[in-house]
């Protein structure tokens, strides 16, 4: 039995840190980001608060998707609500011209699966909502999504 | 050779990885899907006559009160006011008519097809509210067609197959009647 095995070697230096993987592992994540989330199109103008619910079905196929958001705009009256079509203010007249020009954007495979979602914060009157709702009815945009969170 | 210095990769990805961070949104998109009809029926105008039975008028006002069939009723029991409404399982003559009908995969069954569900919502109303009234009238579809499921496959209505899905909907299709606006078929 010797005591020297156990015994430590003195002057050691602490090895510098590997950071050889560290690119790897941030492309990871990277790539997860990359992955699970989609750029932002628009600037919201409007704010809004979805309602919730519990029958909510998830939007597939998003290139197919277009957005109308409905909502207040920053220092304007509490109760005045505002309509949104891609980055700047409509009214309900707009909708119809922009929905013409979104499904023109859109593949010809795109095109009958076309998704209108109404983003629309939860004290909007209906009154709005149902103009916007026959505006896309003229229009020949039949799938309506409103939008909500799981409550 | 000497090897290439990686120090700055990391810093180079660093970068990417904030810029996607910053113009990405994670907000998966959730919500109710609705099938609006088509305008070009609208324009005939067809005034069907619904028998009395057959109807359940929920109407919405301005303050957020909400009657069906001029009594007042609270937003959570509409489900099963509506489920009991479509199903009608005991034949009540106050209920819906059911008509027998041949159905693919399920025989010959009684099927709902004459009940509408007519919805009045007044423009002042809030769309909470209105979420609120479609969101509990798909819950009592989708109850009714997930029962049935079970009854009949064994399994849930997400389990089914396209061929027994439609037949479950068949026997429970969705009939909502809104104000100028019909809404008819749904995405389930």
């Amino acid at each position: 039995m010797k005591r020297g095995v156990f015994r430590r070697r003195r002057s050691r230096e602490l090895p510098e840190l590997n950071t050889a993987s560290l690119p790897d592992l941030i492309f990871t994540v990277l790539f997860f980001f990359m992955i699970v989330t989609h750029m932002r199109d628009v600037d919201l103008q409007v704010r809004y608060e979805v309602p919730q619910g519990t029958e909510l079905q998830k939007l597939t196929h998003k290139s197919a998707v277009t957005y109308v958001y409905i909502g207040r705009v920053k220092d304007a009256p509490v109760d005045s609500f505002y309509i949104q079509l891609n980055n700047s203010l409509a009214t309900v007249d707009d909708i119809k011209a922009y929905v013409e020009s979104e499904r023109s954007k859109m593949s010809s495979e795109d095109q009958p699966r076309m998704t209108v979602s109404i983003k629309a914060d939860r004290d909007v009157p209906f009154g709005i909502i149902s103009d916007v709702k026959k505006a896309l009815q003229q229009s020949f945009a039949l799938k309506v999504n409103y939008s909500a969170t799981e409550k | 050779m000497p090897g290439l210095n990686t120090t700055s990769t990391a810093d180079i990805s660093f970068m990417l990885l904030i810029f996607f961070l910053v113009t990405s949104s994670m907000d998966s998109d959730w919500g109710l899907s609705r099938q609006l009809p088509n305008p070009e029926n609208q324009t005939e105008e067809q005034e069907v006559i619904v028998k009395k039975r057959n109807a359940l008028c929920l109407k919405l006002g301005a303050d957020g009160v909400m009657t069906c069939n001029d009594e007042p009723i609270a937003m959570d029991a509409l489900t099963e006011r509506v489920k009991t409404f479509v199903a009608n399982d005991a034949d009540d003559p106050t209920l819906p008519e059911m008509s027998e009908r041949e159905v693919h995969l399920l025989g010959r069954c009684k099927v709902s097809d004459r009940h509408v569900i007519m919805m009045d919502v007044h423009r002042d109303a809030s769309y909470d509210m209105y979420f609120q009234m479609q969101d509990a009238i798909v819950r009592a579809y989708h109850q009714l067609r997930d029962e049935l499921a079970q009854k009949q496959f064994g399994k849930t209505l997400a389990n089914c197959n396209n061929e027994q899905r439609e037949a479950i909907n068949m026997v429970y299709p969705q009939r909502i009647s809104e104000q100028a606006i019909t809404e008819e078929g749904g995405g389930r």
